[in-house]
């Protein structure tokens, strides 16, 4: 019998820079895509991420996609846009048709890494409902505290949170310290709390499709 | 406004007031904003001049610096809290002295969104403007839309959507009024961060307003034209 020695240089660690196929993302997914690359050993992949505060400024979106779009496209064989519409009403896709490029499918991350159609499914259950992501539960407090002004005026907390009635945590990993962060979350902004795992969702498939 | 806080509206002058009151308002000083309100009146301003003059005059600069990314969300909130404490005090005395009506609206968010503050902006700049607002609150389906045009009969409809899921949803409704060949008894304005005038214009909506100070100035260029519609017949 062999023993096979797994020692830590074996592990596959991505390297920005190096493959043909440039994946241009949100940076809220940035860690994610990380892991999938690394877990499934493609090599294909570059990856570039945009700042994932613009969660709450969709309007800069636009415009820094188009240049990094412009800025990348003679160096690799092709792009991939890991965005959903994230509050552009419909201007990412523009974008995308004029240059040729596809991206996720779906309205924002919660759609893709539920399913499109799971997440069409329980919309209307849902619609009361204030989304975290790992992303958000680990960023919660510089990105929807600070991010919203409610960590200098909390007064402002029923203005935005007044119309929702729960949080609902879609984790992307079993993770005990985020499901605290998310509760925690839900428990400062005075929401109820509801937990469901989806993994990665339709971005591993995605991905695959074009490792 | 004031470093120290000891600054006695008081002494003020009304026009030293009144450039006091757009500056609490920009700084989102509820109670400064609300003592100057009582200030004004007690000096036996109308209560549609201290509307004016004082708060949607302090909001339209609050609303210019959002547009030049100078103030943001959390600012503009605080201002637009600030003036709805300043109409909380003069709305039954505009009631009560008759203050020159500009025209009715019915306002909604629309089924399946329930983000309300850019609607809840429109509706109060709208009011300071001189309309009756009639605000349905949120996730409206289309028949609380057609329950509040038949009940209220207003001159215009607004719609509001946060969502690119829930802006189609105001497509729905306009076509619904067509069907029922209501259509063009109404003015329709629809707003949100994710639309535009291009979705405006494909889903058969009258204009887009990309803030509520747009809003207002389109809502009175429709009424105008009502009204000189109305006077050439």
């Amino acid at each position: 019998m062999t023993l096979v020695n797994l020692k830590p240089s074996d592990e596959f660690e991505f390297k920005p820079g190096q493959g043909k196929v440039l994946l241009l993302a949100c940076g809220a997914l940035g860690r994610e895509i990380v892991d999938l690359i690394e877990r499934n050993r493609w090599t294909a992949f570059d990856l570039q991420c945009l700042p994932a505060k613009w969660h709450n400024t969709p309007d800069k979106i636009v415009p820094a996609l188009r240049e990094k779009i412009r800025e990348a496209k003679p160096r690799y064989q092709s792009i991939f846009v890991l965005y959903g519409d994230c509050g552009t009403g419909g201007d990412i896709d523009k974008l995308l048709a004029e240059e040729g490029i596809e991206r996720l499918e779906g309205p924002h991350c919660y759609a893709f890494f539920s399913s499109q159609e799971t997440f069409a499914s329980t919309a209307e259950e849902d619609v009361t409902g204030f989304f975290l992501t790992d992303y958000l539960a680990r960023h919660f407090d510089k990105l929807i505290w600070e991010g919203l002004g409610m960590d200098r005026h909390p007064e402002l907390l029923p203005l935005y949170f007044g119309n929702y009635t729960k949080i609902v945590f879609l984790a992307q990993t079993r993770n005990e310290e985020l499901a605290k962060k998310a509760m925690a979350a839900a428990k400062r902004l005075g929401l109820a709390y509801e937990y469901r795992y989806t993994g990665y969702g339709e971005l591993e498939r995605d991905l695959k499709a074009r490792a | 406004m004031s470093d120290d806080g000891e600054l006695d509206l008081n002494s003020l002058n009304d026009e030293e007031l009144v450039q006091q009151v757009h500056d609490d308002l920009y700084d989102g000083l509820k109670e400064e904003v609300e003592a100057a309100v009582h200030i004004l009146l007690g000096r036996g301003w109308t209560p549609y001049k201290v509307l004016t003059e004082a708060l949607v005059e302090g909001m339209r600069i609050v609303g210019v610096d959002f547009r030049d990314g100078i103030l943001f969300v959390p600012e503009v909130l605080l201002a637009a809290n600030s003036m709805k404490a300043g109409m909380t005090i003069l709305r039954p005395l505009l009631i009560a002295t008759g203050a020159p009506r500009q025209g009715k609206m019915v306002i909604g968010t629309v089924k399946g969104d329930i983000h309300d503050i850019g609607k809840n902006l429109v509706g109060m700049m709208m009011e300071g403007a001189g309309f009756e607002v009639i605000d349905l609150g949120i996730n409206n389906p289309v028949e609380k839309y057609l329950a509040a045009m038949e009940e209220h009969k207003p001159d215009i409809l607004g719609m509001s959507a946060l969502l690119t899921t829930t802006m189609p949803y105001m497509k729905v409704v306009i076509d619904t009024m067509k069907e029922k060949g209501m259509r063009d008894d109404y003015v329709v304005l629809v707003g949100g961060a994710p639309l535009n005038e291009d979705f405006a214009k494909a889903i058969g909506a009258d204009a887009y307003c990309r803030d509520a100070a747009v809003a207002v100035e389109t809502a009175k260029s429709y009424m105008a034209k009502k009204h000189n519609q109305l006077t050439a017949n």
